[in-house]
């Protein structure tokens, strides 16, 4: 498994408090060519001003908190020495409305909670829902899900990545990068009709299949795709100002990205090789040729390393999805949980039957429980479903990978300097419709 | 697999260190209340051991009628704070043990119950007109927590009249 490259190296675990409770910095020396340069010795802290804290209130309607998120923070001067966070201003009650719906028809508040990954999760509740429900989706089913997971793969770290440069202060990877997920979109939208909301799943199958000539659009895409990666790469990955901005900060050790339950990007730039994709593989992604990138050390640099290698690596999934998308129907053929094909309701009686219960009642499965995680660009977002045998689950549940990575946070801030607040925040990927559901 | 609330925090311990186990990584923690109010409510904890690839899933009963408690895994993964913290807000459930247990999603002064029980209508205890006169009359200051205001010992500096109109806010952890 490859790990990023870089060549800056940064010392750990000197981020925090030292034994006196105060915030401690963080040494850095550049090790390139051979040659090892000390940028920041331990720096002596300035004379502490009579123990006069700072209390500063970030968000949440703050552009840079990336939604409504709002840090309470506790200043030394300019360094974080506490860091509150709060959440559930955008508190929806996902998972309450769910108990009070069919399993199709909680599929559009899957497009609602993480909203840049919208395709993805349609896909990971449906998987999730199948399981319960005991079928199995067709092969062409699965390669296209394949596909609609990559492409929300790529959207989302094409934001974050966007969105980042925009908070730390560059702006033209933020047009490229919009620019693409614009062609992304326009797939999406030429797929299922609609760009953001998708709601593009049913449990046993996909809403629609992909139009005429659509493989030959995405392929074009696979094809211009990786240009914009290299072009971001070759803008940001060596630049001093990025580096500058990125390197040494809310570094987090293996043992404490594990423990904290971070996953995704978080966990893998941290050193842990934990990829759902290829530890508890799902639609056959186990047949894919694909790397997981792992940093070495755990900082926003890093996690700007491994979303641009994982746009890489995603693309190489998209063409190999492509290479082996079969023909075939999209839907399950089992008609007490997918519907009929219209035709059939009206000329044959049983299919009439199927149509008729499940438009009036609702597919139901039968009582038991199911835990499907998927790895979307977040990390490991769950959903848990549990059924009594009626048509409407009694517990729907969303594990929130971002929820879980911003807790992480406090214990990130800690230490460093306001400003970098900003850059380790985005560096988490926060969709706040995820963290507060 | 469904296992003794008592002894939860010692099983836990035990998967999580014990190196033919290695429970080191917690996904979720969750709670399922249902719909038949004979049937206890059950906690629910999703493990993974990373070295070893496995999935486990543990869960508690709580009878009714008891109090809703069980411990806090806390101590062993520092990822369950949150997701507790969510489990009490949603639930009611409390964890002995959770260093700072309060509301996460809804803010810390909801009186209104604990929104994913089952006894919790869909559009609230509530009507709007009520919540829409509560949410007009919340003090604008409130939006610190007393611990944030002791801080930097702010609260001290307040105005009299503020201090009086935040102090009703209750302490934090109930």
């Amino acid at each position: 498994m490859p790990t990023t490259k870089r060549t800056v190296e940064v010392a750990l675990g000197t981020s925090g408090l030292d034994e006196s409770g105060r915030p401690r910095r963080a040494p850095i020396t550049v090790n390139e060519g051979g040659m090892v340069t000390t940028l920041e010795p331990p720096m002596p802290l300035e004379p502490e001003l009579a123990g006069e804290h700072m209390l500063i209130n970030i968000g949440p309607q703050h552009p840079a908190t990336h939604g409504v998120l709002r840090l309470v923070l506790e200043l030394d001067g300019e360094t974080v020495v506490r860091c509150i966070p709060h959440i559930g201003y955008l508190h929806c009650g996902f998972e309450k409305m769910g108990e009070y719906r069919q399993y199709n028809q909680i599929v559009p508040w899957t497009d609602r909670e993480d909203y840049l990954n919208s395709i993805g999760n349609n896909c990971a509740f449906a998987l999730g829902a199948e399981r319960l429900f005991g079928i199995e989706i067709t092969p062409r089913c699965v390669v296209l899900r394949v596909i609609a997971m990559e492409l929300s793969r790529i959207i989302s770290h094409l934001v974050w990545l966007g969105t980042t440069c925009i908070d730390i202060g560059a702006f033209t990877p933020f047009l490229w990068s919009f620019q693409e997920r614009e062609n992304v979109y326009d797939l999406l939208e030429s797929w299922v009709g609609a760009r953001l909301t998708t709601s593009a799943t049913r449990v046993g199958g996909m809403a629609a299949d992909i139009p005429d000539g659509w493989t030959d659009k995405l392929r074009h895409f696979v094809r211009s795709f990786p240009t914009t990666i290299d072009e971001v790469d070759r803008m940001l990955t060596r630049n001093a100002i990025w580096v500058g901005r990125t390197i040494g900060l809310g570094a987090l050790s293996s043992d404490e990205a594990t423990n904290c339950g971070l996953s995704g990007p978080m966990l893998r730039a941290s050193g842990v090789a934990y990829d759902l994709r290829k530890d508890f593989p799902y639609l056959e992604y186990e047949t894919y040729d694909f790397e997981v990138p792992v940093g070495t050390h755990g900082d926003v640099y890093d996690r700007f390393l491994l979303r641009v290698e994982e746009l890489r690596q995603s693309t190489r999934i998209l063409a190999q999805a492509l290479e082996r998308l079969p023909d075939g129907p999209i839907n399950s053929a089992d008609h007490r949980v997918v519907l009929p094909p219209k035709h059939k309701a009206m000329s044959d009686m049983e299919s009439m039957i199927h149509h008729f219960k499940q438009v009036m009642e609702g597919p139901r499965p039968p009582i038991g429980e199911a835990y499907v995680a998927v790895e979307s660009p977040k990390g490991e977002k769950g959903y848990y479903m549990v059924s009594d045998g009626t048509a409407k689950p009694v517990r729907w549940r969303i594990r929130p990978p971002s929820f879980v990575n911003l807790s992480a946070i406090p214990k990130m801030v800690e230490g460093h300097l306001l400003s970098d607040v900003i850059a380790i925040n985005a560096s988490i990927d926060i969709v706040m419709g995820e963290i507060d559901r | 697999m469904t296992v003794d609330g008592t002894r939860l925090l010692e099983i836990v311990r035990w998967l999580h260190d014990d190196p033919s186990q290695r429970y080191d990584y917690l996904s979720d923690v969750t709670a399922v209340e249902f719909r038949d109010p004979e049937q206890p409510l059950e906690v629910v904890w999703h493990l993974r051991s990373l070295p070893f690839r496995r999935f486990l899933r543990l869960k508690v009963q709580l009878v009714r009628g008891a109090a809703l408690e069980v411990d806090s895994v806390w101590s062993v993964y520092k990822g369950a704070d949150w997701l507790e913290r969510e489990c009490f807000d949603m639930f009611g459930i409390r964890f002995c043990g959770h260093p700072d247990l309060r509301r996460i999603l809804m803010w810390e002064q909801y009186r209104e119950g604990y929104p994913l029980r089952k006894d919790f209508p869909l559009r609230g205890r509530f009507s709007r007109s009520e919540q829409l006169r509560q949410a007009l009359s919340a003090n604008p200051e409130a939006r610190y927590s007393m611990e944030e205001l002791s801080i930097t010992q702010a609260f001290e500096d307040l105005p009299d009249e503020m201090r009086r109109r935040l102090a009703h806010g209750t302490p934090t952890g109930e």
